[in-house]
């Protein structure tokens, strides 16, 4: 579904990912862990089509097509999903809006027909209980006065609605309590599905008890140091990510392009 | 970031809609502007003496006057003696006696615009006094009105046939000696709306006027004089459109309100004249001249603006809270891309007992635009428990645009309440890939989030109108993102 090769990153001349390597197959989940600088969440954004990034070589291949001749809503219209680590505030538009927008300029992409205010409330009121969140944040502005944990349920429960084909999800749980954690874990685990594919960038393994990747990537300075099954983010969180090191694994990590297992 | 700027400002291109010409074979007086002029003006318009005297009266004063420069939108110099004071389309010479008679080609024009003048062909609920160039080319749903006793029309009509009306609240609310724009219109002021509405009368039907600026090197000076008497209601549209050209045209109007005791008067405006080019060349200078006497008790007078038009924007709709518990409101949406400048606000002069005021103003800049709110809130000593709320926010696109803000308070009364909002946003280029991320195209995600951000005021318009509203504001920030 999704082939990275050689990908090179830089965000105002300074090189952030360095020859990346990436292949993640439909039905797989993907972890990509990493320290902070690692360039995760640039990754993540790159994907998603963000244009403060400037890609200096390499390809993605996503369902056959070159990703990044796409603009980031024809991304978002062919199935990749982003759920935002900091989910932007939009005052004056409600969330009801905007969700709705959303789905039926994808729904018309994929010659479905729209859908009118009424089966959306009914189709958005079922996905909201499901996320445990109250029917007042649809009529809300976006993302406005919304708590950390809002946000963020927020974003899984758009993920519910637009039904990706490829979901990344950067920092997903980050800042949010046990609770919340769970909520979302569950949101996440609910979708996984043998069609769709997600990638989950995060700094902590915490998510990972939860929702448990087939493959765990380990990103230091713009490269996949060391890719595994999931027992490496046990060893991840009993060493550090210092431990890694740049140099002993080098070996490795071109060797088999990324992918591991 | 300054690539993530020229996206956005890319977005930010302009197409107007409204820029054609219609060829016409028009009246027109040399131009230039002396004694003489006002009294060819005053003659092509058979009007009585007092009228005239009331011209003259002012075009000497205005001799007096020098252009005010205080403004932040700078312009260069006008040259008043190059301006043509009156043009009217020849076929209006003998006045049509109804629609009906009206030449095909200004009814087409009025067609192209969206406002149908045939009544038949209307929206019920909208009367439109349709003004093109420097008169009044008809009027629709004037007997229906007429049978409530309510008068609408042009203000050539009003002074023809009800002098007395004209007489008794002409420069009530802007005297002549108002400022250099509006002693100049009352000087040389070619047409407008008339309105009255008697007492206990509430207005059935929308009343609209359509301004029309068709010939070349023109000024429009267009006049509009409303008056709701007690217990009267009233709600007024007023749209404006113009052709594209490469001069920049004079456009000083005058608009005085008055409302009496338990009056409503509701005034909105979508004013959309040509903006020029993306150069900044040609479009027109909006200097205008808007005032709303709350005279009675209990009285409300309500402004709501769109501006999305015009090279420069100069103008202040202001109530005089003079009736004890009466209400004044300003709602407004100004929208500057490209070389746009506005400033504009309002003022709440604040006389009576328990007055009270409120200020929304939605300044939006984009390209070069430059946007600057002014305004006054001002209470005199009489005006024991007043209150005051202004909110006034500014929203910038691009790198380029600037936003000001200029607020005056001056409270002479220790019970007032005066309480002043500001704040300033920038659509960030995070916002917009959000909304692009979600499969929204950018021009769809900037027209989003602008509308958004405009939602307070265009919850004042009448619906037909907010809609529009909506829609302009799209057409004016087309292209904005790429």
């Amino acid at each position: 579904m999704l082939e990275i090769r050689n990908l090179q990153v830089s965000v105002d001349s300074k090189p952030i990912l360095r020859g990346l390597d990436l292949t993640v197959k439909a039905g797989e989940v993907h972890a990509i862990m990493g320290p902070n600088g690692s360039g995760k969440s640039t990754l993540a954004q790159v994907l998603a089509g963000r244009e403060t990034f400037r890609v200096t070589g390499g390809e993605v291949r996503y369902q056959g097509r070159d990703l990044l001749s796409l603009a980031p809503e024809e991304r978002a219209r062919e199935g990749l999903f982003l759920a935002f680590q900091y989910p932007v505030e939009i005052p004056g538009v409600s969330n009801v809006y905007l969700l709705k927008a959303a789905l039926n300029n994808i729904r018309r992409h994929r010659g479905l027909p729209e859908l009118d205010a009424i089966e959306f409330l009914s189709l958005i009121k079922q996905k909201m209980k499901w996320m445990d969140m109250s029917d007042d944040l649809l009529y809300r502005s976006v993302n406005e006065g919304f708590s950390g944990g809002e946000k963020k349920r927020n974003e899984i429960l758009q993920m519910a609605l637009l039904e990706p084909t490829l979901a990344i999800l950067d920092e997903t749980d980050s800042g949010l309590d046990i609770d919340a954690l769970q909520i979302v874990a569950g949101g996440i685990n609910a979708l996984r599905s043998p069609e769709r594919a997600m990638i989950l960038v995060t700094h902590y393994q915490r998510l990972l008890n939860y929702v448990v990747p087939d493959v765990i990537h380990v990103l230091s300075q713009g490269r996949i140091v060391k890719s595994g099954g999931k027992e490496l983010a046990l060893e991840l969180e009993q060493h550090g990510y210092s431990a890694l090191g740049d140099a002993p694994i080098k070996g490795n990590m071109i060797a088999n392009g990324g992918l591991a297992l | 970031m300054t690539e993530q700027a020229s996206s956005l400002n890319e977005l930010i291109a302009d197409e107007y809609r409204h820029g054609f010409v219609t060829d016409l074979e028009v009246d027109t007086v040399p131009p230039g502007l002396t004694e003489d002029t006002i009294r060819l003006i005053s003659a092509r318009k058979n009007e009585p003496e007092f009228m005239l005297e009331w011209r003259l009266k002012a075009f000497r004063h205005w001799l007096t006057m020098t252009e005010p420069t205080w403004s932040t939108a700078h312009y260069p110099p006008i040259d008043y003696q190059n301006i043509i004071y009156y043009s009217a389309p020849k076929s209006l010479k003998d006045r049509p006696k109804s629609l009906d008679d009206i030449d095909p080609a200004l009814l087409r024009t009025y067609e192209k615009l969206g406002v149908p003048l045939k009544e038949r062909e209307m929206l019920a609920g909208v009367a439109v006094d349709a003004v093109f160039d420097s008169v009044s080319v008809g009027t629709t749903f004037k007997e229906k009105l007429s049978e409530l006793g309510i008068i609408f029309g042009s203000f050539s009509d009003a002074v023809r046939e009800h002098p007395d009306l004209v007489q008794q609240y002409l420069g009530s609310v802007v005297p002549y000696t108002d400022n250099f724009f509006a002693t100049l219109n009352s000087a040389v002021f070619s047409d407008g709306s008339f309105c009255y509405i008697p007492p206990g009368v509430r207005c059935p039907m929308e009343l609209s006027t359509y301004f029309r600026i068709n010939a070349k090197d023109t000024g429009q000076f267009e006049r509009t004089l409303i008056i709701a008497d007690r217990g009267a209601y009233v709600s007024y549209l007023e749209g404006c459109t113009a052709p594209m050209r490469d001069e920049n045209q004079l456009h000083a109007a005058v608009v005085e309100l008055v409302a009496l005791d338990n009056a409503r008067i509701k005034y909105s405006t979508v004013q959309n004249w040509y903006p020029g080019d993306k150069e900044g060349k040609g479009g027109i200078y909006n200097f205008v001249t808007k005032r709303g006497d709350c005279r009675g008790a209990n009285s409300h007078i309500s402004w709501t603006q769109v501006e999305t038009g015009s090279a420069i924007t100069w103008k202040y709709p202001s109530c005089i809270l003079r009736g004890d518990n009466a209400i004044g409101e300003f709602h407004s949406v100004a929208l500057t891309n490209n070389r746009q400048k506005a400033d504009t606000g309002s003022k709440m002069i604040h006389i009576g007992r328990n007055t009270r005021s409120t200020i929304v103003s939605k300044g939006i800049s984009a390209g070069y635009g430059q946007n600057a709110y002014r305004g006054l809130v001002k209470v005199l000593k009489s005006a024991e428990g007043a209150r005051n709320y202004t909110q006034c926010d500014s929203l910038l696109l691009g790198d380029q645009s600037g936003a000001h803000t200029f607020p005056y308070i001056e409270v002479k009364n220790p019970t007032a309440r005066v309480e002043h909002e500001a704040s300033t946003s920038r659509i960030g280029e995070d916002q917009l890939f959000y909304c692009r991320q979600r499969g929204i195209s950018a021009e769809d995600a900037v027209s989003m989030i602008v509308n958004g951000f405009c939602k307070d005021v265009f919850k004042e318009l009448p619906m037909e109108f907010a809609v529009e509203a909506q829609k302009l504001m799209s057409v004016s920030l087309e292209g904005s993102v790429g």
